[in-house]
C-alpha cells in the first residue's frame, strides 16, 4: 500500500476506534508539548526528539534550581512558615492565627499607612518631575548628553550611600539644609527627627492645631520621599525619554500645522501616546515604594512614623525574631501588591492607548 | 538581592512592559532627539538651559556635598554656620576611614560576590534563554509561564524562607548565602530569549547543516551575537549585587570581614554617625567605583548596541 495512505488510515482508524483513550493521550500530548505528529514519527525522529529534550533541561537545570529553591520552593515555604508560631525554630501549627492577630495590631495598621504616603509622595510627584525633565531633554541642545549622564547618576549611586549624604544634609545642628532656611530667614527643622506630621507643622504657626489622623505624614517619611523622589528620577527619565522617542514626529508635526500650541501638543498628543510608558512607570514605581529599605534603614530605623511595610517586616523578623509573623506581614505585603497591579492593568487596559 | 534589581526584572513581567523593557536597554544613546523640534528659538534653548542648570544644581549638590565634606577637616564639619567652600583641604578623613573599617576588604569582598553573581547569571540566561528559543522539549511552555509568574513575587516574601534555608544549609555567614541564590535571574532569562529569538533563523539552518549541535551554535554564534544582550543582563546584575544591603544583612551577622561594602558603610554610618567628615570619606569611596565603571560602561553600553544593531 502507499505510505502515504496507510498512514492516513492508521490515523482514522485510531481515532475512531479509542474515542476517550485518544482523546486523552491527544490532550497529554498536548500538555507535554509533544509534536502533534508523534504517533507519525519514525523512531529515528522520536529518538532524536527526547535526546533534544534531555539536553534542553541540562540546559535548564541551573537555571531551574536556582529559581525553583530559592523563588519557587521559598514562597510555598512562606505560607508554610506563616501558619506556624515560628520564632528561631520551627514550634506549634497555629493554623492562621499570625494573620488574624496582624489585623488587630496597630504598629502593623500604621505601617500600612506610612506605606501609603510613601506610595502617595514618591510615586505621582516623582513621575511628573522625570517627565518635565525629559521632555526638556528631548529637545536638541547643546550638551544634552551631559545632563542626562548627570541626572541618571542618582540611580546608580548606592542607596545606602546616598542616605548617608542626605541624612548629613538634614542633620538639625549641622545640616546644610538648615543652613539654607536660616539663610532664608525661615525657621529651621529638625527634618529626620522631626515625628509630627507635616500638616499639623504647617498650620502650628497660625494657631490651628490638627487632631492627630489628619496631621499627615511626618516630617521625617517626607524627608524620605525626597531623597527617594532624587534618587529614582534617573531611571524614569531614561524610560521617559525612550518612550519620547518612540512617538512617531509626524502626529506632534501635524497638529502644530493645525495651530495647536506647544502646550496643546504636548497635553492632546504627547501624553496620551506616551501613555504606555507612564503606565509601566507607574507600576514599576509603586512596586518600588512598597519595597524601599535602604535608604529608610540608613536615615531613620527607629522612627514609628517612618516605618514602611517592608522595614516592619525586617524588625519583626530581624528585630525580634518573629519568622512566622513576619512571614505572615509578608504575604500580606505579597497579596496587597498583587491586588494593586491587578487593579493597575485593569485601569490601564480602559485609559492607556496602544497607538 | 537588591532592590532595583528586582525591580529591573520586573520590567520583563508584564507583557507590554517587555518593550518598554528593551526600550530602555536601546534609551542612552540611540534615541536620537528629534530633528525637527530643531526650530528651538534661541530665547527658549536659554530658557531651557536656566531650567536644567537649576535642577541639574540640584541633583547635582549633594555629590558636591558628599566630597566636600569628606576633605573638610572636624572642626570645619561642625562650624556653625557650615562652610560651602572648606577653608582648607584634607585627605586625613579617607585615612582614618580605612584605619577604623577594613573597606579595602569591603571592596574586595563586593568585587567578588558581585562577579561570581555576574557570571553565574550570564552563565544561566544563556543557557536558559538558548533552551526557550531554540528548543523543542516538552513542559516549555508551562515553565516559561512558572518563571515569568516569579517575577511577581516580591523580595520581601522570600527574604525569611530563603533565610531559614540558608540556615538549614549551614550557609549562614558566608559568600555562598550571598552569591548562590542570585545567580538565576528570569529578567536574564527572558531578554537572552529575546536576543536569541532575534538572531536569524538561516544562521541557526546553516549551523545545524554543518553539523553543529546546540552547545557549539550557543557558544560559537549565538552568545558572540547577543554581545549588547549580554552587556544588559551583566549590568543589571552586576549594579543589583553591587548596591544590595538587606539580603546581606540578614545573612552575614557573625563575620564581619565577610561584608560587602553598602553593609560595611550602613554599619560604618550607625557607628560613626556623628563624624559627618569620616561617613562623607567612607560614603565616596563606596560610590566612585561604580561612578567610575558607569561612565566608561556608559560608552560601550551604547556602543555594543549600535555596532550590532541587534534589537531586542
Amino acid at each position: 500500500m502507499d505510505p502515504i495512505a496507510k498512514r492516513h488510515g492508521e490515523g482514522v482508524e485510531q481515532e475512531t476506534r479509542q474515542g476517550w483513550a485518544a482523546r486523552a493521550r491527544q490532550s497529554l500530548r498536548h500538555w507535554l508539548e509533544l509534536p502533534e505528529e508523534w504517533h507519525r514519527l519514525s523512531p529515528a525522529a522520536r529518538r532524536r526528539f527526547v535526546r533534544e529534550s534531555f539536553q534542553a533541561y541540562t540546559f535548564l537545570l541551573p537555571a531551574l534550581v536556582i529559581i525553583g529553591v530559592f523563588h519557587l520552593f521559598a514562597i510555598f515555604y512562606a505560607v508554610y512558615i506563616s501558619l506556624h508560631d515560628w520564632s528561631i525554630l520551627k514550634e506549634a501549627y497555629i493554623g492562621l492565627a499570625n494573620y488574624s492577630k496582624l489585623l488587630a495590631d496597630p504598629e502593623f495598621r500604621q505601617s500600612l499607612l506610612v506605606t501609603l504616603w510613601y506610595v502617595i509622595g514618591t510615586v505621582p510627584v516623582g513621575l511628573a518631575l522625570s517627565l518635565g525633565v525629559a521632555v526638556l531633554l528631548f529637545r536638541p541642545l547643546r550638551g544634552v548628553g551631559f545632563y542626562r549622564t548627570l541626572f541618571f547618576l542618582p540611580y546608580i549611586t548606592s542607596l545606602v550611600a546616598a542616605a548617608a549624604v542626605w541624612q548629613w544634609m538634614y542633620n538639625p545642628d549641622y545640616g546644610v539644609l538648615n543652613l539654607a532656611l536660616a539663610r532664608l530667614g525661615l525657621p529651621t527643622q529638625r527634618w529626620l527627627l522631626e515625628p509630627r506630621g507635616v500638616f499639623a507643622l504647617a498650620l502650628e504657626p497660625l494657631g490651628i492645631a490638627l487632631p492627630e489622623w489628619a496631621a499627615g505624614p511626618s516630617l521625617a517619611l517626607v524627608s524620605i520621599i525626597v531623597m527617594s523622589i532624587w534618587s529614582g528620577l534617573g531611571f524614569n527619565v531614561i524610560v521617559y525619554l525612550a518612550g519620547l522617542g518612540s512617538i512617531p514626529r509626524e502626529l506632534q508635526e501635524a497638529a502644530r500645522v493645525d495651530g495647536a500650541g506647544e502646550w496643546q501638543v504636548f497635553r492632546q498628543v504627547t501624553m496620551p501616546l506616551l501613555s504606555p510608558t507612564t503606565f509601566f512607570l507607574v507600576i514599576i514605581a509603586t512596586i518600588r515604594a512598597f519595597q524601599a529599605f535602604n535608604q529608610i534603614y540608613v536615615m531613620s530605623p527607629n522612627d514609628p512614623t517612618t516605618r514602611t511595610l517592608t522595614m516592619f517586616i525586617f524588625q519583626t523578623f530581624y528585630g525580634s525574631s518573629r519568622a512566622g509573623y513576619g512571614a505572615a506581614a509578608a504575604m500580606a505585603l505579597f497579596v496587597i501588591l498583587l491586588l494593586l497591579t491587578i487593579a493597575q492593568m485593569r485601569l490601564g487596559q480602559e485609559k492607556v492607548h496602544y497607538g | 538581592m537588591a532592590e532595583e534589581q528586582r525591580d529591573k526584572e520586573r520590567a520583563g513581567t508584564l507583557a507590554g512592559a517587555a518593550r518598554e523593557g528593551e526600550r530602555l536597554a536601546e534609551a542612552p544613546g540611540t534615541t536620537r532627539p528629534a530633528r525637527s523640534w530643531a526650530r528651538v528659538r534661541p530665547g527658549s534653548a536659554l530658557l531651557i538651559h536656566a531650567v536644567l542648570i537649576v535642577a541639574g544644581l540640584a541633583v547635582a549638590f549633594p555629590f558636591y556635598w558628599m566630597v566636600i565634606t569628606s576633605l573638610k577637616t572636624a572642626t570645619e564639619t561642625t562650624s556653625i554656620p557650615p562652610t560651602l567652600f572648606p577653608k582648607a583641604l584634607t585627605f586625613s578623613n579617607y585615612a582614618e576611614v580605612w584605619r577604623a573599617a577594613p573597606f579595602g576588604r569591603y571592596f574586595l569582598n563586593t568585587v567578588g560576590i558581585a562577579g561570581c553573581v555576574t557570571l553565574g547569571v550570564l552563565f544561566t540566561s544563556a543557557l536558559a534563554g538558548h533552551a526557550f528559543a531554540r528548543m523543542r522539549f516538552p513542559g516549555r511552555q508551562v515553565l516559561f509561564v512558572l518563571l515569568l509568574a516569579t517575577l511577581m513575587i516580591p523580595f520581601e516574601v522570600l527574604l525569611i524562607p530563603d533565610y531559614i534555608l540558608i540556615t538549614k544549609l549551614h550557609w549562614e555567614d558566608t559568600y555562598l548565602a550571598m552569591i548562590v541564590p542570585w545567580m538565576a535571574s528570569v529578567f536574564g532569562i527572558f531578554l537572552m530569549r529575546q536576543f536569541f529569538l532575534g538572531i536569524p533563523d538561516e544562521l541557526w539552518d546553516a549551523a545545524r547543516l554543518d553539523g553543529c549541535g546546540h552547545g557549539t551554535y550557543l557558544s560559537r554564534i549565538a552568545v558572540p551575537l547577543a554581545g549588547s544582550g549580554l552587556a544588559v543582563v551583566a549590568i543589571v546584575s552586576f549594579l543589583g549585587s553591587w548596591n544590595a544591603l538587606l539580603w546581606p544583612l540578614v545573612v552575614v551577622t557573625r563575620h564581619p570581614e565577610i561584608r560587602p561594602i553598602q553593609l560595611g558603610l550602613a554599619v560604618f554610618t550607625t557607628e560613626f554617625g556623628v563624624y559627618f567628615h569620616l561617613v562623607m570619606a567612607a560614603a565616596t569611596v563606596t560610590i566612585l567605583p561604580v561612578l567610575l565603571l558607569f561612565l566608561v560602561a556608559q560608552r560601550q553600553f551604547v556602543e555594543s548596541i549600535a555596532r550590532t544593531g541587534v534589537k531586542g
